[in-house]
């Protein structure tokens, strides 16, 4: 599941409901990293993971398509359709790679994303 | 217990995995020792090092993956010394380990023919990523180039140097043919053909006798008196198993090299093995990876008390050598009184297949495939499990084309149980089938993740998929093509239940006839098939999410994140006006353009802010959407036709115009392309498209289901000598005919090979209406024609669909920052892949 939530993260309030696509996702930014939010309207669930897909290092997860893998919640990246699941980041395509994975709420239709403090700032997923 | 491995290559990678995976890593302590500075890597695919493969996906394992099994990786620190009497390795850094087992991985060197001159500068061998970087620098002050070897190995590397920029190479072969050990001479002839047309120049029955010039190689001589002037050799003449530690200790090798090995792979010392290209097997050196795979396997079970042994390997080897298939199975050179020879030449094609046939025509012995290797492993598996022949067995290298037999999965269903389908993974029939039988994996992915089969080279999914039907129809299993976990329908029924149900949204779909919450193969595929049938807004509010990411953004996305834009320009004529303001967009935008090769212009490299706003622009000056994101018509190119040619029959430009626009936006299974030629010269190529239309005295020949995409197809004749009108309602009848019953994905040459009947039943249902709905075809085709409307033009004349380009959400007017561009030839292009 999403990262356990502890005192120490930041809430950063990302954007409106309604600016997320039912079924689909967004690119956030926040400071200089890049995150992607999805909203899967028909799960009612909300989810963010890094934006960058991993095999290739490209900004594109956001406009990935989502879908459902034996009940698991998953994104399939633009470029090659490699999957990875929503919930653990785990790649459900048989890589090794795997993406990171932000927890979300939604508070007053305003959507936050939970960054660890102790994270700071991830070179990588700029 | 302990375990040391020397040598850290893929067989000695693939060592440890096989332990791992078998044994309770915690009763092992496990070391390996790696003399490069680098974990094991696949140095099958060393050439695509230099397509763009980083050393990185190259790596068989990071070093974590050591880490994570108990796995302690020494490397850059080869054996120096194996004393056998205290059973342990010395390291060169002086460490000193003991081993209750030792395995000898330590592979092979390249073999440097004794020619005087090899020690000169810009000479090369061709076995590690190190090398692949000094040929590299050397490379970029070369030009002209030579491998000595023609071999797979050597024409890798002649590839590579290709790929380096060293486009005046010439392969040097001693044997009179290419790759001698596999392919016979015809068959070499035709390969040589095939690479020559590429750019190589190829020499056999040449013997280099020195290697000319003061400290740099200047030239090479032949024994023949003749010379070439080079400024870079690579030196590729076979391998040289290392087994220098084995003869210190006193292991016994063979006279020319390699260590000897028994069946268990065990050398003349019990507690040490030897796998891979360092051992030597009943006088043999396998230079492949996949018998040092198995030999890896067989010591694995030996160490955890199991009694697999080595009884050879089939040398079998299918690969793509600069594009060219190349194959060899069996035997691929018996002749002579034992048996017959079948083959199959097209010179023009570069097709060259033989197979060789017991006396008695009931089994198949070996055979070589140059240009199409499509069959190889079917050939393969029906040679080594000694399966008997149908009575006309040249139709196994014939093949069907549209006829009416279908291929079918006979074959697979007639291989024994241990017919060794994947063997990169040595996977069997049986392990397949018990995948599918008792573990119920229906799909190819679980078969995947279950058995590993098809992880390695590929090569053998096709049949994964065969057996897998099959073996579910065995069991009584009612096996349609569904599309995925998501729907339990297969296209055709999915297409006839949503026309029915008058179904308009995906969610719709997926409540009232699926369950999940869908994929991403099911969302594209009913996407399609609703914009078939009803040609809505495909960005429609609520459905844009189950749209593929390129119909999503109405523009393709390339390497890099950036978007590409393509206007329709119908036929390919097109104004100076308008190839002006073509011009000004992407001058203005900052994009790399490139005429494409369907007759319009690309411009790449769109940030997705900018795309709205280049499209406004193209629209303002009469351009529409080119639809090049879509699974749609594409283009329909022509010649010039009796407009302006002099041998031009009739007026090609202006049908073609009428064609494009008629299909513009028209959704289908696969992108389709179409075009008109103005007489037989057929300038437009119109035997080569999904549609095509060359000019007659008397009218129009229509020739449909051409391309086949990868596997290129000539079209077949459909109708000959047609007036317009009939023309265009025999296409509205193909294509609806096709959109309706063709699966996802599939292109109209594939649709007709699977066509029971082929070319015969489509005219019938086409021309002859012999189903009775060609007006219903025509109806249904018509009112998609009548309902187009130009995507792009909605999205730029709507606010809200506008918002949807934006890259950030919470800062829409930005750019992405990570986007980067490179330069080449005076025009962006998109950085490489990191």
């Amino acid at each position: 599941m999403n990262t356990t939530i502890t005192e120490n993260i930041t809430w950063f309030p990302a954007c409106k409901t309604h600016d997320v696509p039912a079924n689909g996702g967004v690119c956030v930014k926040y400071k200089d990293q890049q995150i992607a939010l999805f909203h899967f309207t028909r799960r009612d669930e909300w989810y963010a993971t890094q934006n960058m897909c991993p095999h290739r290092r490209q900004m594109a997860l956001s406009r990935g398509m989502l879908g459902s893998q034996n009940g698991e919640p998953k994104i399939a990246c633009p470029f090659h359709k490699k999957t990875f699941s929503l919930a653990t980041g785990e790649c459900l395509s048989g890589d090794e790679c795997s993406i990171k994975t932000y927890p979300v709420k939604v508070e007053h239709n305003i959507v936050f994303i939970g960054i660890t403090k102790d994270e700071g700032f991830e070179e990588a997923l700029v | 217990m302990k375990i040391v491995i020397v040598g850290n290559g893929m067989v000695g990678y693939k060592f440890c995995e096989k332990l791992v995976a078998k044994a309770n890593s915690n009763e092992f302590e496990i070391t390996v020792f790696g003399e490069e500075n680098r974990p094991a890597y696949d140095r099958v695919h060393l050439s695509e090092y230099f397509a763009g493969k980083s050393a990185e996906d190259l790596t068989m394992a990071p070093p974590e993956w050591y880490a994570s099994h108990n796995i302690t990786l020494r490397l850059g620190d080869p054996i120096t010394s194996i004393k056998r009497q205290t059973k342990t390795v010395h390291s060169h850094t002086g460490l000193a380990v003991t081993y209750d087992y030792l395995i000898l991985a330590t592979g092979s060197s390249a073999f440097v023919p004794p020619i005087p001159g090899t020690d000169k500068k810009g000479v090369f061998i061709y076995r590690t990523i190190e090398d692949l970087e000094m040929m590299t620098a050397h490379a970029r002050k070369a030009k002209k180039g030579a491998v000595i070897g023609g071999g797979l190995l050597g024409l890798e590397a002649a590839k590579a140097m290709i790929d380096l920029g060293v486009t005046d190479t010439h392969v040097i072969e001693f044997a009179p043919r290419l790759m001698p050990r596999q392919v016979d001479d015809a068959g070499s002839y035709m390969l040589k053909a095939k690479l020559e047309e590429l750019g190589l120049k190829i020499f056999t029955s040449k013997n280099t006798s020195a290697i000319l010039g003061d400290e740099s190689i200047a030239a090479m001589q032949f024994s023949d008196d003749t010379y070439i002037d080079v400024d870079m050799l690579v030196i590729s003449a076979g391998i040289k198993p290392r087994d220098e530690l084995a003869k210190q200790c006193g292991l016994t090798v063979g006279p020319r090299g390699g260590i000897v090995v028994n069946e268990h792979m065990q050398t003349n010392d019990a507690n040490i093995f030897a796998i891979g290209e360092c051992a030597l097997y009943n006088n043999m050196i396998y230079g492949l990876v996949a018998p040092g795979y198995e030999m890896a396997d067989v010591v694995v079970s030996n160490i955890i008390g199991g009694n697999k042994i080595f009884t050879g390997y089939d040398m079998s080897t299918k690969l793509k050598l600069i594009g060219v298939d190349v194959a060899s199975f069996g035997d691929p050179f018996v002749s002579g009184n034992e048996c017959h020879t079948i083959v199959f030449e097209d010179k023009i094609k570069g097709i060259y297949k033989r197979i060789n046939i017991s006396k008695d025509g009931k089994q198949l012995l070996g055979g070589v495939l140059v240009g199409d290797a499509e069959q190889y492993n079917m050939l393969l598996q029906t040679c080594k499990n000694k399966v008997v022949l149908p009575p006309n067995p040249e139709y196994i290298i014939l093949g069907s084309r549209g006829g009416s037999e279908s291929e079918g999965g006979a074959g697979i269903l007639s291989l024994p149980d241990d017919a060794l389908i994947c063997s990169c993974e040595s996977v069997t029939k049986a392990d397949i089938c018990n995948a599918v039988s008792e573990k119920n994996c229906e799909t190819v992915d679980t078969i995947k993740k279950c058995t590993k089969a098809g992880t390695g080279c590929g090569g053998c999914v096709p049949m994964l998929k065969d057996l897998m039907l099959h073996t579910m129809k065995a069991q009584g299993k009612y096996v349609r093509n569904i599309l995925c976990e998501h729907f339990n329908y297969s296209r055709q029924e999915l297409y006839d239940l949503i026309k029915m149900r008058q179904i308009k949204s995906y969610d719709d779909a997926l409540n009232g006839i699926g369950h999940g919450d869908g994929c991403e193969i099911c969302k594209p595929a009913i996407s399609s098939i609703m914009a078939s049938l009803w040609n809505e807004m495909i960005l429609k509010k609520g459905n844009d999410t189950a749209q593929d990411s390129n119909d999503r953004y109405l523009a393709n996305i390339q390497k890099g994140g950036t978007y590409s834009v393509v206007p329709r320009i119908p036929g390919g004529e097109i104004t100076p006006d308008k190839l002006i303001v073509i011009g000004q967009v992407a001058k203005k935008y900052n994009l790399y353009t490139k005429i494409t090769g369907g007759q319009r212009i690309d411009m790449f490299g769109a940030h997705v802010n900018d795309l709205p706003e280049i499209w406004k622009e193209l629209i303002d000056a009469g351009f529409e959407s080119g639809h090049a994101y879509g699974k749609a018509l594409r283009t329909v190119k022509s010649c010039v036709g009796s407009t302006w040619c002099r041998f031009g029959l009739h007026d090609s430009v202006s049908f073609a115009i009428q064609i494009e626009e008629r299909y513009r936006g028209l959704r289908a299974p696969h992108k389709i392309k179409s075009a008109v030629s103005g007489c037989i010269r057929e300038c437009a190529e119109a035997q080569s498209k999904d549609f095509g239309i060359i000019a007659t005295e008397k009218g129009w020949n229509l020739y449909v289901c051409g391309n086949g995409g990868s596997k290129p197809q000539h079209a077949l004749l459909l109708a000959t000598d047609l007036d317009s009108e009939t023309c265009i309602k025999y296409i509205d009848r193909f294509l609806m005919f096709y959109i309706k019953t063709a699966d996802p994905l599939t292109r109209t040459a594939t649709w007709l090979n699977k066509m029971e009947g082929g070319i015969d039943y489509l005219r019938n249902v086409v021309i002859n209406d012999s189903l009775g709905i060609a007006n219903e075809l025509e109806t249904e085709m018509q009112s998609l024609v009548d309902s187009y409307k130009c995507e792009w033009k909605e999205v730029v004349e709507t606010p809200e669909l506008r918002k949807r380009f934006n890259h950030f959400v919470n800062a829409p007017e930005e750019k992405d920052p990570t986007i980067q561009f490179d330069e080449m030839r005076e025009q962006k292009k998109a950085k490489e892949w990191k």
